[in-house]
């Protein structure tokens, strides 16, 4: 019995679940930037990412590759991410968190419909941005692809890890998150970091997006709904106030989504977004501070 | 002239006037006590200072220009710093992140240097929230020194500290004073160390100055006595 297991299938099928976990990780790492700034999640995450992915169509559609349109488009979507912030969240910074959080679903709305008006509602595709050749690892083939995105996603990780533990901007933007009033202080313009949380942010959904994209065989303005499901659900499991949780957790849920639907015949590719949500539910209600968060508690 | 001068400044919360009328001064290189009960107003003035609340009148000007016009995060850079009440200090920080976070805006001495004049370089690389409270005030103090500072605000530096903790702390604000080429305003309960180390007093009660003067004579005043102790009976 033991021995009739495919191996070969299991390690093809995890490091598929790592490629769709790390672009999930991408997003859900934007998730926690700004919940931890701002104690909001933003809804729009997603709906900012496919928006930056039409973007990069539209680079490409007037003769771009695909990695110039790539970079391009991470500095158009940081750009975009600050005006964001300066022109529509920046009004309610000091408003209560319901209000915020009904700021960012409007922004949902109007993102999706800016889409929508720009591009039309046809269907796209996005040319691959790694060959789609197989590679054969120690007598298992992977796609370079999928190997591809995971190297991507734990770039941008690192990347991002380096600057807020290495730089004087990331201990600002941390100092921010963690007690403004005293960063102001300090001397630090803490609106100022807010609004370049959110340029990182939208940067980080844009990779999200322009990997995403490629993998499908067609895509419209829903492309990141599911993502930003799946991005949320990584999130919370790992704890939606622990950057490093939300890259590990949505990691996890890549496999753990991928695997069952590979092994559970009634689950297959139809169910895989319920067994997220199942996830939300189940650690919502096991361990609300996920794996690695920190419970608040507070004072009364 | 003096460094910093409040002049007439009122601050309301709702019905509540917290600061009256108040105005006081503190000259270059003087060591100030603010002192009052509970509730006088004395860390309204400190925000007031530093900018986290804005006066409704009146004028508070720092090296002879106003403080009025600066943003929040502008008050360093003239030169002000200041420690809080309940310890503020930011949450996933080590305690040399702290102080290189006091240089963000301007540079004062080195951080490792200030990190062993008060005492904490052995703890640079552990996080500052895991010290022990009069540990997690020095790291505080280490902060607002390392923006170089010209007056520095001290709000109850004694407070939860222990009885040898706070003899010390008396010498360490006036070597602070001499070594840093600081301006000190000082609010504290601890009568014992205003009395001590400051050269001047301001007292404050129910919003309003009441009395000014050395701690000497700010002892002796029928008006302060009055406000600790209520009213006096002949």
């Amino acid at each position: 019995m033991l021995l009739a297991f495919d191996w070969t299938q299991l390690a093809q099928q995890t490091v598929i679940g790592l490629s769709a976990g790390g672009l999930w990780a991408l997003l859900a790492l934007a998730l926690v930037l700004i919940y931890r700034s701002t104690g909001v999640v933003n809804f729009a995450q997603g709906e900012m990412a496919m928006f930056s992915t039409f973007i990069a169509w539209s680079l490409i559609h007037h003769g771009l590759s695909y990695w110039q349109a790539f970079f391009l488009t991470l500095a158009i979507s940081f750009a975009g991410g600050v005006a964001l912030e300066r022109v529509v969240i920046r009004p309610v910074e000091r408003a209560p968190v319901l209000t915020v959080v009904i700021v960012t679903l409007g922004l949902f709305f109007l993102v999706d419909g800016a889409a929508r008006w720009f591009w039309s509602s046809e269907t796209r595709t996005l040319p691959n941005a790694f060959s789609t050749r197989p590679i054969t690892v120690a007598g298992v083939a992977f796609s370079i692809q999928d190997l591809g995105n995971i190297a991507v996603s734990l770039g941008v990780v690192a990347l991002l890890f380096a600057l807020f533990q290495f730089t004087k901007l990331g201990l600002a933007l941390r100092a921010t998150a963690s007690n403004p009033d005293e960063s102001r202080l300090v001397g630090i313009r803490v609106s100022w970091m807010l609004a370049l949380g959110w340029g990182l942010a939208a940067a980080m959904g844009a990779v999200s997006g322009m990997l995403t994209a490629p993998a499908l065989a067609s895509f419209d303005q829903n492309l990141m709904q599911p993502v930003l499901l799946y991005a949320f659900a990584g999130a919370v499991l790992g704890g939606i106030s622990s950057p490093f949780g939300a890259v590990v957790g949505a990691l996890l849920l890549g496999v753990f989504v991928n695997l069952i639907g590979t092994y559970v015949d009634w689950i297959g590719t139809d169910l895989r977004l319920p067994v997220a949500l199942a996830v939300i539910l189940g650690v919502l209600l096991v361990r609300p501070a996920g794996l690695f968060g920190r419970a608040s508690a507070r004072r009364v | 002239m003096a460094l910093l001068s409040v002049e007439g400044v009122t601050r309301r919360f709702g019905g509540i006037v917290a600061v009256d009328d108040v105005s006081l001064d503190v000259g270059e290189g003087e060591i100030v006590g603010l002192i009052g009960p509970n509730g006088a107003g004395k860390t309204t003035v400190f925000n007031l200072i530093t900018r986290l609340y804005r006066p409704e009148s009146g004028e508070i000007a720092f090296a002879g220009e106003s403080l009025l016009r600066t943003p929040p995060h502008g008050v360093v850079r003239r030169g002000i710093a200041r420690t809080f009440q309940n310890v503020e200090l930011f949450g996933s920080m080590t305690v040399l992140e702290h102080v290189l976070m006091g240089r963000h805006a301007r540079r004062g001495r080195r951080a490792r240097k200030i990190l062993g004049y008060v005492g904490v370089a052995a703890h640079a690389h552990r996080l500052a929230r895991e010290l022990p409270y009069g540990l997690q005030k020095r790291v505080e103090l280490a902060r607002a020194l390392a923006s170089g500072p010209r007056l520095l605000l001290l709000d109850e530096p004694a407070g939860g500290l222990n009885h040898e903790e706070v003899e010390e702390l008396g010498g360490l604000i006036r070597r602070l004073r001499d070594d840093f080429e600081l301006t000190v305003l000082l609010v504290e309960h601890h009568m014992g160390l205003v009395m001590g180390a400051a050269e001047r007093v301001h007292v404050l009660d129910f919003g309003r100055r009441i009395a000014s003067g050395t701690p000497a004579e700010v002892q002796n005043d029928p008006a302060v006595i009055e406000a600790y102790l209520g009213t006096t009976n002949g």
